[in-house]
């Protein structure tokens, strides 16, 4: 019997030591995900252990100090300021690919991406210094306090929208130039090859940067950290001050010991599982040409 | 087998007709003028001096080597060139009385009435259904019945119908190559346009799904005016009334030999046709 994956190497030297090396090294990778994983539920088992997850979902509020670690407020403040990125970066990122794309003069096109990768490339707290000197003093004016949910929202989507850009651009780049010779054969308009062609077969990849951007989003701490305002409840309007996990687990850790500070870890742990699901999701969906 | 004169055929019972009836191919009518026609790529000639005219009905075969611009030719009949970065196309195309090559030519309407067909089977990731419809839709067709209408008779008319009626919504991807370029050809036919360019429609397919769309390509003679490209003579021989054979000297494409079929086929009356035919060249 003959099979496939013992056949990708010739028996030379060189590859043999370049399939070991390169497989070792992947499985490395993998151990430190292990590893990582295994160092969260180990540090939050304190909690996991005594009432399991369910603490985390029940009570009066996050009050540490008082045995409370009900996370639904900052659960909810995270999934709205992602969710609300996403909405805003969705359609000016597709647009500014489209327009990359099909649009643009080409002199104009490489400028523009530079401009979207240096836009990727900004540290997330120099985002959180223009937020809260620019951002948070205008959004003051038109509804004090002014570090707020909106804020969050705001200056998550500006991050993530060059992730949504440069994806959404990579995948319109893949549609097959028979597609498009074909549908402008049809005698079809710019916006008809765009709409009927180009964005159909590059639905599963825009799909999938959407998904990336929102891991981007979830994960953020830093510049989020400075512009919301870190009270910690459930949002009531896009004015309230809030707090998102990641900037919990920022501003308690250096303090929380003992089950608050294996509250934190839960916390992370949570995180993960949402990132990894998305993960899942994204891969699943990419997958697919036809859907 | 005599394709040298189309009338011999029997009449099919069409049900489409691209063009108006009576001009069958053995009255050469000319459809598409060409004169001096040249075409370059970042002011590299690949193709030059091309003049001849294509009749209205008839299937014209494109035939020569790879390189030698029959592809370039094709293309600028329907201002595919456009495309293509650096292109450049000169002389006069004459279609129905309206310049191609002139910059007011309206190239969506030109595309509409000159379908095309690609080597490779390109349908767009959507279902059968949606394959047809969306180009209708572009050119204005909104009403449910019609589109139903002529999604159905473009599948008849490629002999499909049958194949996919109860399945039309699931993906076109999922038919097989021989089934993909026969939608390809439906997806053309049903904006119902009066010329059709095929470039080598057959070579990406099995020998008996090539049978089956060089069998539908026959079909369309008298009813549409097919410019074909192929690299297989003896497909040549078998479909096309009329050969146009292309070369190229010094590194320039150009139409060496233009007449009947048969009569190009029989007795080339240039010597480069009779090596290329008879297969001491090329």
């Amino acid at each position: 019997m003959i099979w496939s994956r013992h056949n990708i190497s010739s028996p030379s030297r060189a590859d043999v030591l370049l399939a070991r090396l390169s497989g070792s090294l992947a499985f490395a990778v993998a151990v430190l995900l292990a590893l990582v994983l295994l160092m969260l539920f180990k540090e939050s088992w304190a909690v996991l252990a005594s009432g399991g997850w369910a603490r985390f979902f029940a009570g009066e509020g996050w009050f540490p100090s008082s045995g409370q670690y009900n996370l639904w407020p900052m659960l909810w403040a995270t999934l709205v300021a992602t969710l609300g990125a996403l909405l805003l970066a969705l359609p000016l990122g597709l647009a500014s690919a489209l327009f990359g794309r099909f649009y643009a003069p080409r002199w104009l096109v490489l400028p523009l991406r530079r401009v979207m990768m240096l836009l990727a490339g900004i540290p997330s707290v120099v985002y959180g210094l223009w937020g809260l000197t620019v951002l948070v003093p205008l959004i003051a004016q038109w509804e004090p306090p002014g570090a707020s949910l909106l804020a969050a929202i705001l200056i998550l989507a500006l991050m993530v929208l060059p992730t949504v850009a440069l994806t959404s651009e990579a995948a319109l780049a893949a549609v097959s130039s028979a597609s498009l010779q074909g549908a402008a054969a049809l005698g079809l308009s710019r916006k008809g090859i765009v709409l009927g062609v180009a964005l159909p077969e590059a639905r599963a990849g825009i799909f999938s940067g959407a998904l990336l951007a929102a891991m981007r989003a979830l994960g953020e701490t830093m510049a989020v950290l400075m512009v919301a305002g870190n009270v910690v409840q459930t949002p009531g309007s896009l004015f309230d001050p809030v707090r998102v996990l990641t900037a919990n687990i920022a501003l308690e850790m250096s303090y929380a010991a003992g089950e608050h500070r294996a509250a934190l870890f839960a916390s992370g742990l949570l995180l993960m599982l949402m990132v990894a699901a998305l993960a899942w999701l994204a891969g699943k969906r990419g997958g697919r040409l036809y859907a | 087998m005599s394709n040298d004169n189309p009338t011999d055929r029997n009449p099919c019972s069409y049900t489409l007709g691209g063009i108006e009836q009576g001009a069958p191919c053995c009255i050469p009518v000319p459809h598409i003028q060409v004169q001096d026609l040249a075409v370059s790529y970042h002011g590299k000639t690949v193709l030059q001096g091309v003049s001849l005219d294509i009749n209205k009905g008839c299937i014209t075969a494109l035939i020569g080597p790879s390189g030698c611009g029959k592809t370039s030719f094709l293309f600028s009949l329907n201002r595919l060139n456009d495309l293509i970065p650096g292109s450049r196309v000169q002389g006069s195309i004459r279609m129905d009385g309206a310049e191609v090559t002139a910059p007011d030519c309206d190239v969506m309407a030109l595309r509409r009435k000159v379908g095309m067909i690609f080597q490779k089977p390109n349908p767009f990731p959507l279902s059968i259904r949606r394959n047809i419809e969306m180009p209708l839709r572009e050119h204005g067709v909104r009403q449910r019945g019609e589109l139903d209408a002529r999604v159905e008779r473009a599948l008849r008319d490629v002999g499909l119908w049958e194949e996919v009626k109860d399945r039309l919504d699931s993906s076109a991807l999922a038919l097989s190559g021989g089934q993909q370029q026969r939608l390809c050809i439906a997806r053309a036919l049903a904006l119902e346009p009066s010329i059709l360019l095929m470039d080598e429609p057959c070579s990406a397919l099995d020998p008996i799904a090539s049978a089956v769309v060089e069998e539908l390509i026959r079909s369309l003679c008298n009813r549409y005016t097919v410019v074909i490209v192929t690299h297989n003579l003896a497909q040549a021989r078998r479909v096309a009334n009329y050969a146009a054979f292309f070369w190229m000297t010094e590194r320039v494409g150009r139409l060496i030999e233009f007449g009947r079929c048969q009569s190009l086929f029989d007795h080339p009356s240039h010597d480069l046709t009779a090596a290329y035919i008879f297969g001491t060249s090329g």
